[in-house]
C-alpha cells in the first residue's frame, strides 16, 4: 500500500506560534480519508502543507511521492477545495470553469459542465450570488474536472446547512464511485466523516492521536461497564482510553485485538462518535502499542 | 494563464481605455486651434519687435483649463499604484481566492509573471499613450514656455511610462507584504510620493551642470552695469535650466558690500553714492571690489531635456524592475 500524503516530523511555526508541529503520519492510497481535530489542532496547516500554499518550517511532507507545490506536473495531480470554498465573487459560473480550462492541462469540460448542469443554476450567474451550498459544489466541481489523483477538503461543509451539506457529500461520494481517487477531508463534524470516510485520522495539539480504516478501529475498540475496578488492573492487552467511575460502577473504553473473557464486564461496541470524542477528550493518554493494522503514531 | 488575467483585468481595462478614448477626444478637437494660435501669433518673429513675453504669455493663457490636464499625468501613475497594483495580490488575500488560484495546474510563478506583464504592460501603455497625447496637444505652448524643466517635466514626455511601471510594481510589491488592500494602498501612495519627490531632487544631478563664471562689467565709477540673465546671447540661454546664480567677489565670496565699511549703497544693477564726504575716499575700494566681482550661474542646457527624461525614466522602470525581482522572490520562496 503505498501513500498518498507521508509527513515526518512535519512542522509549521508562524513567527513564535506554532501551528503544527512533530507530526509523524501516512495515509494511504485509495481510501477516503477523514482528518478530525478540535479547532486549532493543524488540520488546515496539514492540508495547505500538502498543497504547497505552506511550505514547512520542520521536518518533510511528500505528496503522491512529490514535493507539494513542486511545479505543474505536481499541481495537477492533486484537487483541492479549500476552506470556505472561496471562489471569484465577480466571475459568472461558466467563466469560472474557463478558468479551470485554462489553467489545467487535463481538464475535462463535459464533466465540469454536466455537473453544473446537475446543479441547476445559472451559468451566467456570477459566483458572488450563489448560495453557499451551491458555490461549494462549483469549488468541487472545479476541483473534481481537473482530473487529479488526490482530492484535498478543507472543512467543505462546515458553513453549510444540512441540506447542502448531505448534497455535497452526496457529489463526493458519487465521484469517488465514478473514479479512482483519493480523498482527504478534514471536517469536525463526525456525523458527516462516519457517512462517507473509510479511514480516519485524528489529529490533536497537532499530533497524531490515532489513524486506522475505520472498521478496524470500531471492531477493536468497546466500552466496557460493570463493578468499581482499577483500571490498572486489567490485561496487559487492552489500553484504556477513557474512563469514568461512580462508587459502584466503572465505565471504560478501551482498545483492544483480543476477545474480552471478562464476565464482569458488560461489553458494548463504541460509535465512531465515541471514539472520536474519547481520543479528542482524553490526548495525553500514553500511545497503545502499535498492531499491524492498526497504526498510531506519535 | 494570459486568457484568465485578460478575463479579470478587462473590465478595468476597459475603464482605462474609455477614459483615454474621452481624453483623446477633447484634445482632438482643442489641439489643432492651438497649433492656429501659435501660427498666427508672430512668435517665430517677435525676436525682432521685442514683444516676445507678451506674446508668449497670451498663447498660454488659452485653453488654461486644458492646460491643467497635465496635471492628470501626474495623478494617473499613482491611481495605476492604488487600483491596478495594490489590490492584485490583496484581493486574492482577502477573499481568499489565491487558495483558489494557487492550486491551479500552474505555479505562484507563472501566476505572478503572467499578472506583472499583463497589467504592467496595460499601465505602461496607457501612461504613455495619455502623456503622447498631452505631449502634442501642449506642444504649440510648450515652444512659447521656455520652462520645459519645470513642474512640467514630469507631466511631458516619457517620464509617465517610469512612474507608471514604477507605481504598479510599488503597489503590487507592498500588496505582497502587507496583505490588505486599503493599507496597501495608504503605503503605496505614501511611499510613491516620496520616491517621487526624492528622484525630483536627485534630477538636477543627472549630469554635471555647467558652470558659468561671467566677470560683471562696470563703469569707471564702480558701477555695476547689469546682470545678464537667461536670454541673452550668450549662455545660458532660455530654456536652460539655471540651478543657481550667485555673484561672487574676487575672494570667492558671495556678494557683500558692507565689508567695504562704506557708507555706499551697493547693488548690482547701481550704486548711490551717500552724501558724506568720506565717498571719495571710498570711490577707489568701490571700485577694486566691484572689478572683481563675477557672476557665477550654474545650469543644465536645454539640449539636455531628452537625456534627463531618458534618465529619469530609465531610474523608474529600474526600481520597477528590482521590485517585480522582489515579488517573484517572496511568492516562491517566503509566501509559504
Amino acid at each position: 500500500m503505498t501513500a498518498v500524503i507521508e509527513t515526518n516530523g512535519l512542522g509549521k511555526q508562524y513567527g513564535r506560534k506554532r501551528a503544527l508541529q512533530d507530526c509523524t503520519l501516512s495515509i494511504p492510497d485509495g481510501k477516503v480519508v477523514g482528518l478530525v481535530g478540535p479547532n486549532g489542532a493543524g488540520k488546515t496547516t496539514l492540508l495547505q502543507l500538502a498543497v504547497g500554499l505552506l511550505a514547512p518550517t520542520t521536518g518533510s511532507i511528500t505528496v503522491l511521492g512529490g514535493h507539494p507545490g513542486d511545479g505543474p506536473a505536481q499541481l495537477a495531480r492533486v484537487g483541492f477545495v479549500a476552506q470556505d470554498t472561496p471562489t471569484y465573487a465577480g466571475l459568472t459560473v461558466t467563466q469560472h470553469l474557463r478558468m479551470g480550462a485554462y489553467l489545467n492541462k487535463n481538464w475535462d469540460r463535459d464533466l465540469a459542465e454536466s455537473r453544473i448542469h446537475q446543479l441547476d443554476v445559472d451559468p451566467r450567474q456570477k459566483a458572488g450570488s450563489l448560495s453557499g451550498g451551491q458555490r461549494a459544489q462549483l469549488a468541487l466541481t472545479l476541483a473534481v474536472a481537473r482530473r487529479p489523483e488526490l482530492l484535498i477538503l478543507d472543512e467543505p461543509v462546515a458553513s453549510l446547512d444540512p441540506l447542502a451539506r448531505r448534497e455535497f457529500l452526496q457529489s463526493l461520494m458519487e465521484i469517488v464511485a465514478k473514479d479512482a481517487v483519493s480523498v482527504i477531508l478534514s471536517s469536525h463534524l463526525i456525523a458527516d466523516l462516519e457517512r462517507v470516510c473509510d479511514y480516519l485520522v485524528i489529529l490533536v495539539g497537532s499530533h497524531v492521536q490515532l489513524s486506522g480504516e475505520v472498521s478496524d478501529l470500531l471492531a477493536s475498540h468497546w466500552r466496557l461497564s460493570g463493578p468499581r475496578r482499577d483500571p490498572a488492573s486489567l490485561p496487559s492487552n487492552q489500553h484504556v482510553i477513557e474512563e469514568s467511575h461512580t462508587d459502584k460502577q466503572s465505565t471504560l473504553l478501551i482498545r483492544t485485538d483480543q476477545p474480552i473473557g471478562d464476565p464482569a464486564w458488560s461489553v458494548k461496541p463504541v460509535t465512531l462518535d465515541d471514539l472520536v470524542l474519547a481520543y479528542l477528550s482524553n490526548p495525553h493518554r500514553p500511545a497503545p502499542v502499535r498492531q499491524p493494522h492498526l497504526g498510531v503514531v506519535r | 494563464m494570459i486568457r484568465f488575467t485578460w478575463m479579470q483585468f478587462r473590465v478595468q481595462a476597459l475603464v482605462a481605455l474609455s477614459g483615454l478614448a474621452i481624453i483623446a477626444i477633447v484634445l482632438g478637437l482643442t489641439g489643432p486651434n492651438l497649433v492656429h494660435l501659435y501660427d498666427t501669433s508672430g512668435i517665430t518673429t517677435c525676436g525682432a519687435r521685442g514683444d516676445c513675453s507678451a506674446i508668449a504669455n497670451g498663447l498660454l493663457s488659452h485653453d488654461r483649463l486644458l492646460q491643467d490636464l497635465g496635471t492628470v499625468l501626474l495623478v494617473v501613475p499613482a491611481l495605476i499604484g492604488l487600483f491596478w497594483g495594490a489590490p492584485l495580490v490583496t484581493r486574492e488575500f482577502e477573499t481568499g481566492t489565491f487558495r483558489l488560484v494557487w492550486t491551479q495546474g500552474i505555479t505562484r510563478t507563472h501566476w505572478m509573471a503572467i499578472k506583472l506583464t499583463i497589467v504592467g504592460l496595460a499601465s505602461v501603455a496607457v501612461a504613455g499613450l495619455l502623456s503622447l497625447m498631452v505631449t502634442w496637444w501642449s506642444s504649440p505652448l510648450d515652444r512659447a514656455n521656455p520652462n520645459q524643466f519645470s513642474e512640467l517635466f514630469a507631466e511631458r514626455g516619457i517620464v509617465a511610462i517610469g512612474y507608471a511601471a514604477f507605481a504598479f510594481a510599488l503597489g503590487v510589491t507592498v500588496g505582497l507584504l502587507i496583505r490588505r488592500t486599503i493599507p496597501a494602498m495608504a503605503t503605496t501612495l505614501v511611499a510613491y510620493v516620496i520616491v517621487r519627490l526624492g528622484v525630483t531632487k536627485l534630477r538636477p544631478h543627472f549630469q554635471v551642470p555647467i558652470t558659468l563664471h561671467e566677470k560683471l562689467a562696470t563703469t569707471a565709477q564702480g558701477v555695476v552695469e547689469n546682470v545678464p540673465g537667461p536670454g541673452a546671447a550668450t549662455p545660458p540661454h532660455l530654456g536652460d535650466w539655471v540651478l543657481s546664480s550667485n555673484v561672487l567677489d574676487a575672494s570667492g565670496q558671495p556678494f557683500n558690500p558692507t565689508k567695504l565699511n562704506c557708507s555706499v549703497l551697493v547693488t548690482p544693477g547701481g550704486t548711490t553714492p551717500s552724501p558724506s564726504s568720506a565717498a571719495s575716499a571710498c570711490l577707489p575700494r568701490i571700485r577694486e571690489y566691484s572689478a572683481g566681482l563675477r557672476q557665477v550661474i550654474t545650469y543644465q542646457p536645454s539640449n539636455r531635456y531628452w537625456t534627463f527624461q531618458g534618465y529619469e525614466t530609465a531610474i523608474f522602470i529600474g526600481l520597477a524592475l528590482v521590485l517585480a525581482g522582489f515579488c517573484f522572490w517572496w511568492i516562491r520562496r517566503r509566501l509559504a
